[in-house]
């Protein structure tokens, strides 16, 4: 609390080394675990014969270690061509590029359409039940309608996977939405008061005291938009027939999945992998973007 | 000439009224306290003159502009009990917030901040974060900023209220120093008697119920006070004079809890 500035420690080298190094410890610790409940679970349940919830086998939970040797066999079971994690990536690139351009959007959007509402109340309880209604709405069902409608009006540069991300973005600027409000009225009165006594104009109180105020409300949405675009361009591709995405792979593999059951595990594991590389970007940039006094993290 | 002209103030919240009947004159140079038990209207005051909240009766002058004029004008200098810094600032850029909100260019900004911190003895903690620093250097920080573009009227909310009795007499010592190096004028809002006296030219006694000015009682203690001043006679005459101006406007009132110095929550 009261800690003289002078007398702050600086962080010694090793310390900051010990503390990485105890992080990826328990992340590894963490897999580790993990595996162990996979494959505990996986042997228990088949040398019981137990049925419950569900019968185990090599088809329901193939062995971790067969979906990893999955990514690095050949994609088509003839052996030949390339390999599986070569041919999942390369769709994961793709659904990259529209969960991007969608979380884009959407937060700018998001962001946008926060600072309206936190400004304008009466708007604000006027609309705000209908942003909440249409989060509801079955994004599996609109979203054939999204690439009818939006397709004919894209530049080919943009075509299908724009319609995508523009279903991405309707995922992504819901929670920055309700954060952005949030966030701009939490600002402390006193500060508000400062600001009056200075002067100043509204649009300087929104620049110098609302925002950075709202920046851990905005990070904590970005952070739930950055796997929710992800999960948007996948839920976006499965039913326009792009086929150039993972949302492709996942209904190809889900067809084959009795007999080839670690393609789509495969499939999953990589799509995890970019959801998390969403998560971790935005992570990186609040680290980089938000200095506040860490009793005012969210 | 005065620098605040308050005539017929008063205050009503819904049903309840904070402050009636206040007059008072506060002129240039002057240190004015304004004390009274919790509830006399007396931090309600302060934010009448200030034109953070309007009154609902009487007039204030400010400069010879209305409070409304002088806010504009950026004739007030605000600092609350607590240090309100942004802390995604620097202390550098705290103290220069005022100056970036009045267009001040950067240059000029910077040679300003330089003078604020050296004037509260916060040189070397240009990049320091607020929450490093302790509870009394975040106040000087706070106070720096509200100086920081010479203001006419300091404005003091309570400022030592939370900080404990060695570091609220330190800084007490500096606040005078900077007062008069300054040139401006205070209005200082406190619970402590024994403060308003050691820093004041006029303290202002308040009763509650509903809030009203009971008496101004003038500090003829020399000038520049010093740590001696605390120990003089005349400086507990002072203190005896005010409390019992506190307390006989408490009994008018027939209001029975005893004054405590503690900070209102």
């Amino acid at each position: 609390m009261a800690t003289m500035a002078a007398e702050l420690p600086v962080e010694p080298r090793t310390e900051v080394i010990r503390r990485a190094a105890a992080r990826v410890g328990t992340s590894i610790l963490v897999l580790a675990a993990l595996w162990g409940l996979w494959e505990g679970y996986r042997w228990l349940w088949i040398q019981e014969g137990w049925t419950w919830p569900f019968i185990v086998n090599d088809t329901t939970m193939p062995h971790l270690h067969d979906i990893f040797a999955a990514l690095w066999a050949k994609a088509s079971p003839g052996g030949v061509g390339p390999r599986l994690i070569t041919v999942l990536v390369k769709g994961a690139l793709f659904t990259a590029k529209e969960a991007a351009a969608g979380f884009a959007i959407g937060a700018l959007g998001g962001f946008a359409l926060g600072v309206l509402l936190a400004h304008f109340r009466l708007l604000q309880r006027g609309l705000l039940p209908w942003i909440v209604a249409s989060q509801t709405v079955p994004i599996l069902v609109v979203a054939p309608m999204v690439v009818v409608w939006a397709n004919p009006k894209l530049p080919d540069s943009l075509k299908d996977w724009g319609a995508v991300a523009l279903i991405a973005a309707f995922l992504t600027f819901f929670p920055v939405t309700v954060n952005t409000i949030r966030g701009l009225q939490s600002a402390d009165r006193r500060a508000l008061e400062l600001m009056r006594s200075y002067a100043a104009g509204d649009w300087r109180i929104l620049w110098k005291l609302r925002f950075p105020a709202a920046l851990p409300y905005i990070f904590a949405a970005l952070k739930i938009s950055a796997t929710a675009s992800v999960v948007g361009a996948l839920i976006g591709e499965l039913p326009s027939s792009i086929p150039n995405g993972l949302g492709a792979q996942i209904i190809n593999f889900s067809q084959y999945y009795t007999t080839q059951p670690r393609g789509l595990w495969a499939t999953n594991v990589i799509a995890a992998a970019l959801g998390i590389s969403f998560f971790l970007i935005v992570l990186i940039a609040e680290k980089l973007v938000v200095r506040r006094a860490p009793e005012n993290l969210v | 000439m005065n620098v605040v002209e308050i005539s017929g103030v008063s205050k009503r919240f819904g049903s309840t009224t904070a402050v009636e009947g206040i007059e008072l004159e506060i002129g240039e140079r002057e240190f004015v306290s304004l004390i009274g038990p919790s509830g006399c209207g007396k931090s309600t005051l302060l934010r009448i003159i200030g034109d953070l909240i309007e009154p609902s009766g009487g007039k204030v002058v400010v400069n010879r502009k209305t409070a409304r004029q002088a806010r504009k004008d950026r004739d007030y200098g605000i600092v609350f009990q607590d240090p309100v810094l942004y802390d995604w600032r620097t202390v550098a850029k705290n103290v220069a917030l005022p100056l970036e909100i009045a267009r001040w260019p950067r240059q000029k900004r910077k040679v300003r901040v330089q003078k604020m911190l050296e004037l509260v003895e916060l040189t070397g903690f240009e990049n320091h974060r607020p929450w490093q620093l302790s509870g009394g250097m975040q106040q000087r920080v706070s106070i720096a900023r509200a100086l920081s573009f010479d203001p006419a009227l300091l404005l003091m909310d309570e400022p030592f209220g939370a900080l404990d009795e060695m570091t609220r007499e330190r800084l007490n010592m500096e606040l005078l120093r900077i007062w008069a190096a300054s040139g401006s004028t205070v209005v200082f809002v406190t619970h402590s008697i024994s403060e308003a006296v050691f820093l004041s030219t006029q303290v202002v006694v308040m009763s509650p119920r509903p809030g009203r000015i009971s008496e101004v009682v003038p500090i003829d203690l020399k000038q520049p006070r010093t740590a001696t001043t605390r120990e003089e006679p005349r400086f507990f005459e002072l203190v005896t004079q005010v409390r019992e101006a506190l307390h006989l406007g408490h009994d008018l009132e027939r209001a029975a809890p005893v004054i405590t110095q503690q900070a209102e929550a």
